[in-house]
C-alpha cells in the first residue's frame, strides 16, 4: 500500500512550490489514476516518489507498505518494490538492453538478499515475457532504447516492469506519443501484470488510456493537490466537460 | 680558474645511451640521430607539447617506478589463441616467448637482424616521413637508440594474432623498443600489445600496409601506475588497405600516444581509437593522444575516436589533425574526441584540427567534455541499479563508440572485461 500524506514539494534550485499537500492512498491490488491539467504536479509527484534529484520535500511523507520512501536512494526504492515507467524512457548507447535488464534484476535481488538469477534462467524468463509484449530478440540485443520507436520504448518499460515484478507501479503518461494499436499493446502488458499483490498509479491526461487500463479510483490533481476523487465515471466526466468546471468548484483559476 | 664544461640537456640525454652502431639499420640510425640532434628535446614552448610536460621523458635517466605485481590482476588476452613474444625490461625473452613460427609470417628480433634484411630500407623510414610538418623528437631518438624490438613481415593471412607482452621487473628500466611490421599485398595480421614495459618506455611501431592488406592492432596499457611512456605509431596505408588501431589506457603518471597515419593509396581505410581511464586518487594521471592523419589519395576513409574518463585530478589531452592533400578527392575524414569528467577536479584539453586542400571531401570533427547525464543515471537507479554500478554502465556507454572499433568479438570482450574490472576497482 502506498500512502502519501500532506506532501509538500518545491524545486531545489528555485522558490517554486509544486506540490502543496498531496494526500493519496493506493491500496494493495488497486489501480488508481491521476488526471489533471498541465502543470498540476502529476509528473513531479512521480519523480518525487521515485527519488529524482532536484526536488525538496518540505513537509509530509510517502510510505510503501509502511517504509518511508522519501528517505531512500532511488535504487533502494526500486528494491523496496517501486517502479516508475518513464514518460520519456532514456536511451543508453553501448549498453545492451539485456545486460541492463539483467543488471537491474540481479541488483534488486541482491539488495533483497535473494540469490541472483543465472544467465540461463534469466534468458528463459526474459524471452517469455518479451514475447507477450511483441519484443523481438533484436530489441533485446540492441542498446537500451536506442533507435526504438515511441511504442517500442513504452513496451520496453513494461518489459522492465514485468521482469522486476514491483509492488507499486507508477505509469507516467505512458500513453503519450502512442497510436491506438501501440497503446493497446502496452495496456495489455500492464493488465497482464495486474495482481492482488500489485498496485498501480496511472498518470494520464486523457481518458482513452483508462478505457484499456480500467482504474478502481480516479483522482483529479490541480495546483499541487488532489482536488477530487471518484470512480471511473470521474474520468468520463473530465473527458466530456474538461477540467474547467471541477477547477472552478475548487476556486482554482489560471492553471489552464 | 678551471672551466667546468657543462653538458647541454640533449648531450646529457645522449650520453646516457649506448647507441647501437652498424648492421642492417646503421645508416637509418645515423640519420635518425642527426634528425634528433637537429630537432632537439621538446619543451613546453613547442606547440604540441604545451599541455604535456616532457621533462621526465627528456631526463637522462628515468624516475624509478615500482614494478608491477602480476598477482594484482588477471592476465590480459588469455582467452585469445596467439603467438606470444615477451620483452622483459625491454629485452626479448626467448624462453618466455613462443617459437616465432607462424605460417605466412616472418618474425625477426631487431637485435638479431642480419646485416642485410628486408626491413633495411623500411626501419626508420616511416618515422622519418612522419617528422613533417610536426617534429617528433622522441621517435627519432627511438630509431637511433632502440636496442630491441621485432620485425614482422606478413605475406599471407596470419592464423593467429601476434602478441607483444611487456614485463617490467627492474625499477629503473628505461626500454627503447622499435617494431616494424610490413604487410605484403593482401596480407592480414592482428597485433596485440599489453603489459608494463618499464619505468620509462619509448616505443615506436612502424606499420607498412600494402595494397589490399589488413592490419588490426589492439593495445592495452594499464596495470602500472607509475608508468611514463611515449609511444608512436607510424603507418602507411596503401590502396584498398585497412589499418585499425585501438588502445585502452588505464593508469600511468604520463602516457603520450602519438599516431601518424599516411594514407597513400586510393580507397584505403584507417581507423584509430582510444579509450583512457584515469583516476588521480591512485596516482597522478596524465594521458595525451596526439594523432595526425594525412589523406594523400582519393576516396580514403579515416576515423579518429578518442574517449577519456577522468576523475580525481586526472588530466587528458587530445591533439588530432586531419590533413587532406590536394587531389585527395572524396576523402571521408571523421574525428571525435570526448571526455567524461566524473568530478570537478579533472581536466580535458583538446585541439582538433582540419586542414583541407581538396574541394570534394567530407570531413568533420567534434570535441565534447561533460559529466554523466543525470537523467540517464536516475533512469538506471530507478531500476534498482546502485549508484556505483550505474556510473560504471554509463562509463561503458560513453566508451562504446571507441570499443566498437575493435572488430574481433573475443578481443572486444577481453577489453570490456578489463574495463569493467578497472571500474570495479575505482568506484567512488
Amino acid at each position: 500500500m502506498l500512502e502519501i500524506k500532506n506532501l509538500h514539494v518545491k524545486l531545489e534550485e528555485e522558490d517554486k512550490v509544486i506540490l502543496k499537500g498531496v494526500d493519496l492512498t493506493v491500496e494493495t491490488g488497486k489501480v488508481h489514476a491521476i488526471m489533471g491539467p498541465n502543470g498540476s504536479g502529476k509528473s513531479t509527484l512521480s519523480y518525487v516518489l521515485s527519488g529524482r534529484d532536484g526536488y525538496e520535500v518540505t513537509e509530509g511523507s510517502a510510505t510503501l507498505d509502511g517504509a518511508e520512501l522519501l528517505e531512500m536512494e532511488p535504487e533502494e526504492r526500486a528494491s523496496a518494490g517501486l517502479f516508475l515507467a518513464f514518460q520519456y524512457p532514456v536511451e543508453i548507447p553501448g549498453v545492451g538492453n539485456m545486460t541492463f535488464l539483467r543488471t537491474a534484476v540481479n541488483a534488486q535481488r541482491k539488495a533483497r538478499g535473494e540469490e541472483e538469477l543465472s544467465a540461463g534462467e534469466f534468458l528463459k524468463v526474459v524471452r517469455q515475457k518479451a514475447a507477450t509484449l511483441k519484443i523481438d530478440a533484436d530489441m533485446l540485443k540492441r542498446p537500451v532504447n536506442v533507435g526504438f520507436s515511441g511504442g517500442e520504448k513504452k513496451r520496453n518499460e513494461i518489459l522492465q516492469m514485468a521482469m522486476l515484478e514491483p509492488k507499486m507501479c507508477i505509469l507516467d503518461e505512458t500513453d503519450s506519443g502512442l497510436d491506438v494499436d501501440a497503446m493497446r499493446l502496452v495496456a495489455d502488458g500492464v493488465n497482464a501484470l495486474r495482481d492482488a499483490g500489485r498496485s498501480f498509479l496511472v498518470i494520464t491526461h486523457y481518458q482513452r488510456l483508462l478505457d484499456h487500463i480500467k482504474p478502481d479510483v480516479v483522482h483529479i490533481m490541480a495546483d499541487g493537490r488532489i482536488i477530487k476523487t471518484g470512480g471511473p465515471e470521474l474520468a468520463l466526466e473530465v473527458e466530456k466537460n474538461g477540467y474547467a468546471e471541477i477547477l472552478a468548484e475548487h476556486g482554482i483559476e489560471g492553471v489552464l | 680558474m678551471t672551466a667546468v664544461e657543462k653538458q647541454s640537456p640533449i648531450e646529457a640525454r645522449l650520453a646516457a645511451l649506448d647507441l647501437p652502431k652498424g648492421g642492417a639499420f646503421g645508416a637509418a640510425r645515423e640519420a635518425a640521430l642527426a634528425r634528433f640532434t637537429a630537432m632537439g628535446l621538446p619543451g613546453r614552448r613547442d606547440e604540441y607539447w604545451r599541455w604535456t610536460d616532457p621533462a621526465s621523458l627528456n631526463a637522462p635517466t628515468p624516475v624509478v617506478a615500482k614494478s608491477f605485481d602480476s598477482s594484482d590482476e588477471a592476465p590480459v588476452f588469455n582467452t585469445i589463441d596467439r603467438l606470444k613474444l615477451v620483452f622483459v625490461d625491454g629485452v626479448f625473452d626467448a624462453a618466455a616467448s613462443d617459437a616465432p613460427e607462424l605460417a605466412g609470417v616472418e618474425i625477426t628480433r631487431l637485435a638479431e637482424a642480419a646485416d642485410i634484411h628486408w626491413a633495411t630500407g623500411l626501419y626508420g623510414s616511416l618515422e622519418a616521413a612522419g617528422q613533417s610538418p610536426v617534429a617528433r623528437p622522441f621517435a627519432a631518438l627511438n630509431t637511433a637508440a632502440a636496442t630491441d624490438g621485432v620485425l614482422i613481415r606478413v605475406t599471407g593471412r596470419a592464423a593467429r594474432p601476434v602478441s607483444l607482452i611487456y614485463v617490467h621487473k627492474s625499477e629503473a628500466s628505461d626500454p627503447i623498443l622499435h617494431h616494424v611490421v610490413k604487410l605484403e599485398p593482401g596480407a592480414e595480421l592482428t597485433l596485440l600489445e599489453n603489459g608494463p614495459a618499464g619505468a620509462r618506455f619509448n616505443k615506436v611501431l612502424e606499420v607498412d600496409v600494402a595494397e589490399g592488406a589488413r592490419f588490426h592492432h589492439v593495445r592495452m596499457q594499464g596495470r602500472d601506475h607509475e608508468r611514463r611512456a611515449i609511444t608512436h605509431i607510424f603507418a602507411r596505408v596503401g590502396e584498398g588497405a585497412l589499418f585499425k588501431s585501438f588502445t585502452l589506457t588505464a593508469n600511468g603518471v604520463l602516457t603520450r600516444n602519438e599516431v601518424v597515419i599516411d594514407i597513400t593509396g586510393d580507397d584505403a581505410m584507417a581507423h584509430v581509437a582510444g579509450a583512457a581511464l584515469g583516476d588521480g586518487a591512485t596516482g597522478a594521471f596524465t594521458h595525451d593522444d596526439t594523432v595526425f592523419v594525412t589523406h594523400g589519395a582519393e576516396r580514403g576513409e579515416s576515423r579518429q575516436v578518442f574517449k577519456k574518463v577522468l576523475k580525481h585530478g586526472a588530466v587528458g589531452t587530445f591533439q588530432g589533425k586531419i590533413l587532406v592533400k590536394p587531389g585527395a578527392q572524396k576523402t571521408d575524414g571523421y574525428q571525435i574526441s570526448q571526455s567524461l569528467l566524473l568530478d570537478d577536479d579533472s581536466q580535458f584539453l583538446a585541439k582538433p584540427e582540419l586542414e583541407i586542400y581538396a574541394d570534394d571531401v567530407k570531413c568533420s570533427h567534434g570535441s565534447t567534455t561533460g559529466a554523466i547525464d543525470d537523467t540517464a543515471l536516475f533512469y538506471l537507479r530507478s531500476r534498482g541499479v546502485p549508484m556505483d554500478e550505474a556510473v560504471a554502465l554509463m562509463v561503458i556507454s560513453f566508451l562504446a563508440d571507441a570499443i566498437e572499433e575493435i572488430e574481433d568479438e573475443t578481443i572486444k570482450a577481453e577489453v570490456l572485461d578489463r574495463l569493467e574490472a578497472w571500474l570495479a576497482r575505482h568506484r567512488g
